[in-house]
Parts: C-alpha cells; sequence; structure tokens
C-alpha cells in the first residue's frame, strides 16, 4: 500500500484523470442518445415540441406510447420478427453443424473440394442481381422462406464451428465407432454437446443478424402481412410515415405534433429486446470474438 | 491428412483409384448425407448466381427468370465500357474508398485507446458494466441506428439542431449537404462499433502475466512508460491481425447504411458501388449493366481480401480463415 502511494507521482495522477475522463465520455456517448430517445417517448408532447427534453423526461405521459402500441401492424411485424428469429437461427444452427461437422472429420473423402467451396464464397460472390434474380425465379418473392432460405449458412461461422468439431480429442470418436455409432449419432450424441459454449456464441449471432435483417426484407417482402419490424420502423423512422397516427382517433392537428415523439417510441419498442439480452450474454460475446480471431 | 494425399497421389492404377473411392465414399455415407443440404444450399445461393454473373456480359430480358441468366444474347463489354465512361465509375470508386478509409482512420485507433482505459479499472464490476454499456449500440439494426441519426439532425426538432440553438447557431441540414455526409457516416460508425471492437484488445490485455506489470512498476516506471512499453508491445500482434482484417473490407462498404442515409442531394459523397448497383438494377431494371457494375466491385474485392489474407499469413503465420 505504501509503496504505491510513493509511486503515485503527479504524472500518474493526470494519467488516471485521463483514464476517468476518457471512459465518462465512452459511457455518456452511449448511454444519452439511448436516454434521450426513452425520455422523449414519455414526456407530454407539449413539452417535446417546445424542446423542453433534453435529457430527463418532462411532465411524464405515456400518450404516445398507448397510440403505437395500439397501432396492429406494430405487432404485426413484430410477430413476423419473431419467427423469422426463431426459425432463422435454429435452421442457420443446424446447417452450420450440418456442415461443420463433416468438414471437421479429418478421414472424410471430399474434405478438401468442400472446404474450398465454402470457402471460396467468401472471397467472391455473385452480386446482388443475380442472387437477386435467382431468388425471384424460385419464387421465393413476398414468402417467409425469402428471408430464411437466402441466408441459411455463413461460411464464416461454419469455419468456426468447424474448428470447436476439430478440438474435440479423438479418442472419443474412436470409442463411439468401435462402439458401432455411426457420424449421425455420434454428432449429435457426443460432438455436438461439447460445443454448446461456441453453438451458443453462433446462436446469439445469428439471432442477432436475423433480428436485425432488412436487406432481405426490402429485397423480397413488399407485403406488409409478412413484413418484419425493420421494415415497419423504416418507413415509420425514415420515411416520416404517419401511419399510426391516422388509425388513432387523435386530431389530425395533435397528430403532426407528435409524430417525432411517435417515432422515438417505436425506437424504443423494438430496441429493448435487444438491450434486454446482451447484458446476460456478455460473457459470450467474449468468448465469441476470441473465437474469430484465434482461427487459423 | 498427409498420409492419405501421398496415397492418392502416388503411383496407383485406375482401378485402385475406384476401390478407394468406393470404400471411402461407402465409409463416409453418412457425413455426406449430412453435408449433402449444405452442398444444395451452396450451389443455389452462391454458385448459381455466381455463373450466373454471365449476365453482366449479355443482355438479360426481364422476366426470363434465370435461364435468362445463360440463354440472353451476347453484348461483349459493352456495359463495362459504359460504366468506365460515365460520371458514375470515378465518383463511386471514389466515395466508396474514402468512407472506408476514413472509418480506418478515425475509428480504428478508438477501441484500443478505449479498450486501455478501461483496463485501468481496478473494479471488475465497474468495468463489466462500463463494457456492457459501449456494446449495446452494436447491436441496434442499422435502420433504427440510421432512424437515430435522422431524427437526432433533424432541421425541425431534432436535438442536435435545439442543441445548436441554444449557442446561438442557425440550424444546419445535415443530411442534404454532401460535406457532411462522410463525418456522419463514419462518426456515428464508430459509435456503434468502439465498445465491440474492444473486446479483443481488452482480452489481450487482461492476457498479460501481472509479474511484467510489478517487473515495471518495481523499475519505478509510471503509469505512462507502462503503457508505452508494456502494454501497446503486448497487443501488437492483435492490432495488426485486425488492421490487415480491416484492410480486406476496404471496397465493401456496408450497403444498407448507406442506402438508408443518403438521398439524391448527397450522392456526390454519398453513393457507394452498392447503392449505385441496387438503384440501376432494381430501380431502374438496368440488370445487366447493374450486374457488370456488381462484377467490377465483387473483382476489386476478391483482388482486396487476396492481398491482405497473404499479407496476414505473412506477419503471424495464420490467414484470417
Amino acid at each position: 500500500m505504501l509503496k504505491r502511494i510513493k509511486n503515485q507521482t503527479i504524472g500518474d495522477l493526470l494519467f488516471d484523470c485521463i483514464v476517468a475522463l476518457l471512459l465518462f465520455l465512452a459511457v455518456v456517448v452511449c448511454v444519452y442518445p439511448f436516454l434521450y430517445v426513452v425520455s422523449v417517448s414519455i414526456s407530454s408532447g407539449d413539452a417535446v415540441n417546445k424542446g423542453l427534453v433534453t435529457l430527463f423526461p418532462v411532465d411524464l405521459n405515456f400518450d404516445a406510447l398507448k397510440t403505437v402500441l395500439q397501432y396492429g401492424q406494430l405487432w404485426t411485424s413484430y410477430g413476423n420478427t419473431l419467427f423469422y428469429t426463431v426459425v432463422g437461427t435454429v435452421l442457420n444452427l443446424l446447417f452450420t453443424c450440418l456442415a461443420a461437422y463433416p468438414l471437421s472429420r479429418k478421414q472424410f473423402c471430399l474434405r478438401k473440394p468442400l472446404n474450398f467451396l465454402l470457402a471460396f464464397t467468401m472471397y467472391f460472390s455473385g452480386g446482388l442481381i443475380p442472387i437477386y434474380i435467382v431468388v425471384t425465379s424460385l419464387g421465393l418473392y413476398n414468402t417467409r422462406w425469402s428471408m430464411i432460405l437466402p441466408v441459411l449458412v455463413s461460411a464464416y461461422n461454419v469455419m468456426i464451428c468447424r474448428s470447436a468439431f476439430e478440438s474435440i480429442s479423438d479418442e472419443l470418436f474412436e470409442e463411439a465407432e468401435l462402439a458401432g455409432a455411426n457420424d449421425l449419432v455420434i454428432m449429435r450424441k457426443i460432438a455436438v454437446p461439447l460445443i454448446k459454449p461456441t453453438l451458443a456464441v453462433l446462436a446469439l449471432y445469428y439471432a442477432v443478424a436475423r433480428y436485425n435483417d432488412f436487406f432481405n426484407a426490402m429485397l423480397y417482402i413488399s407485403d406488409k402481412k409478412l413484413e418484419p419490424l425493420q421494415l415497419f420502423l423504416r418507413r415509420i423512422l425514415l420515411e416520416a410515415s404517419s401511419e399510426i397516427m391516422q388509425t388513432t382517433s387523435v386530431s389530425m392537428a395533435a397528430a403532426s405534433k407528435s409524430s417525432l415523439q411517435v417515432r422515438y417510441v417505436c425506437i424504443v419498442v423494438s430496441v429493448v429486446p435487444i438491450m434486454l439480452v446482451v447484458p446476460f450474454v456478455q460473457k459470450y460475446l467474449v468468448e465469441g470474438t476470441m473465437l474469430g480471431a484465434v482461427k487459423g | 491428412m498427409g498420409k492419405q494425399k501421398t496415397v492418392i497421389n502416388g503411383k496407383r492404377t485406375k482401378e485402385e483409384k475406384r476401390k478407394y473411392w468406393k470404400k471411402s465414399l461407402k465409409r463416409d455415407r453418412f457425413l455426406i448425407l449430412m453435408i449433402l443440404p449444405v452442398i444444395l444450399y451452396y450451389i443455389i445461393f452462391c454458385y448459381l448466381p455466381m455463373s450466373g454473373l454471365w449476365m453482366a456480359f449479355t443482355q438479360y430480358k426481364i422476366g426470363s427468370g434465370f435461364q435468362g441468366l445463360f440463354t440472353s444474347d451476347f453484348v461483349g463489354l459493352k456495359w463495362f465500357r459504359q460504366f468506365f465512361h460515365s460520371v458514375y465509375a470515378w465518383r463511386l470508386v471514389r466515395n466508396t474508398f474514402l468512407l472506408s478509409f476514413y472509418s480506418l482512420i478515425f475509428g480504428f485507433p478508438i477501441p484500443i485507446l478505449f479498450a486501455i482505459a478501461v483496463t485501468q479499472l481496478r473494479g471488475k464490476r465497474l468495468q463489466k458494466v462500463i463494457q456492457v454499456t459501449t456494446y449495446l449500440p452494436y447491436f441496434i439494426s442499422t435502420v433504427v441506428v440510421c432512424g437515430m441519426i435522422n431524427n437526432f439532425l433533424s432541421p425541425s426538432g431534432g436535438i442536435i439542431n435545439q442543441l445548436l440553438g441554444m449557442l446561438g447557431i442557425d440550424s444546419i441540414n445535415f443530411l442534404s449537404l454532401p460535406q457532411w455526409f462522410r463525418p456522419i457516416y463514419v462518426i456515428s460508425g464508430s459509435w456503434q462499433s468502439f465498445g465491440f471492437n474492444s473486446i479483443i484488445f481488452v482480452a489481450a490485455i487482461m492476457g498479460i502475466s501481472p509479474d511484467l506489470y510489478e517487473a515495471m512498476r518495481v523499475d519505478g516506471a509510471n503509469k505512462r512508460k507502462v503503457i508505452w512499453h508494456l502494454v501497446l508491445p503486448s497487443i501488437r500482434p492483435t492490432i495488426i491481425l485486425l488492421l490487415i482484417m480491416t484492410l480486406g473490407s476496404m471496397m465493401s462498404v456496408g450497403f444498407e447504411k448507406v442506402y438508408l442515409l443518403y438521398n439524391p442531394s448527397v450522392y456526390e459523397t454519398a453513393d457507394v458501388i452498392q447503392t449505385y448497383v441496387y438503384r440501376q438494377g432494381i430501380g431502374s431494371n438496368n440488370y445487366s449493366y447493374a450486374a457488370a457494375v456488381g462484377l467490377f466491385n465483387s473483382v476489386i474485392n476478391f483482388g482486396i481480401v487476396f492481398l491482405a489474407n497473404r499479407l496476414s499469413r505473412k506477419v503471424t503465420d495464420t490467414s484470417i480463415w
């Protein structure tokens, strides 16, 4: 203790101050936009229009929140996103394992050519137009499958999963084979349970990608019954659509006043699930980045 | 692996080879069964479009489906000539490159600085809380981020202009002024990713042995010196690897963010290859022309990624993939 105080020169104090300042700035920059959005959402429309809300809510008022939550299309798109996220992630994981397991088996006779088949897609792609033509020619336009099939598996994630399978000791496989188990059984009963932590990380990445997917939706979905949350949000946030206000009983004058507020409420409603999930998966996040980086 | 290879390439008769494959395929039948759906996916959604790039050399007719990708009339390099003779070619390449370049220059050092700062904290709990807070923006969708930017910067009621008003500055219509597009793109990009990108540096710094710190403290080094002579050299390999990976994506600017933020009044600085391909192809039905521009982009990307991978193999003994 004494030693530390002795070493604590003025330079070190200054250093600590700079560190504290940097961290404070970082936190403020990350928290403030969200705090502001929440504050606007639950302030009174009057206070928002007069520009009184800059940090905390002014005149707590949940009218805008109610208006948005009563709007049917929000829930339709929320439901669609839930479907795309759950079904998409499950299929993503399934296909990633189906690709990664065979590629991890050293004696697999097609290992080399298939590895190349996958890896090459990370270097080169047909690009937007040919993919668009293929997907629409398959009759996937305006179907739920258009949100799932074109992004069924990511080669990068297969590589991560493959190296996880490779880290399992050979003896386990040999024993299972001697016991007469085939590869399907070995994968399901032995290999997959052993790489659960890796799969959790991949599930997280896939799920976030499916939840946030806007690109495929924009290309292939025009039917409002099928649209995911992100398409809905784009109309409200970026095209300044006033569809929410038009359906409520609020008079037009009042409606135009609170359109900004309605937009902020939509941001809050869409971001909440992410905010709730991310803090609980922090441990996995760290592992996940390391997986990607250590990979050889 | 090596053993197997010599057996295949060794001097063997056709008959033996055939037997070998028959045996292997039979032994691996379950593995093949497993990977078959994946191969199908790759053929349909990756390799079919890739071979469909043939359309960049033909006159693709709308509505001719994917047969049209291969059967349309050959026009040679017409679309490429048209593109390179247009005013767009240079503008798009420049914008695409500059957005990545500025993102790299301004975005790359911030996670490192942040990682160093956050690892100086003694309280592990506080450290965790700060880190989670800074990860959050990374997981927000592009649509929401762009929605926030759009509404914050709005000249009517946006918080930024409101604050500028308090300082006596006239409100600025940021999103319709070409000179503001790049700063907005770069700053919001670093905002969204600095916390997440710092994870790997934090892990690298945490991996430094405490003995080394102790040794430096005993030698009387102050904190600045510890950072300079111990921390930075220790994370140098990580920095180099990530730098190379970032270089690899130099010409693949995220389509979504540009698409959601730009408008015709800022095309001069905002329009990138991907957005142009989208407008020409899906927007104006010039499919073949758009595919040609896309192919140009893919080829450049291929070259850059290939070089980056080579470089990383040389520097770190491991390829990116």
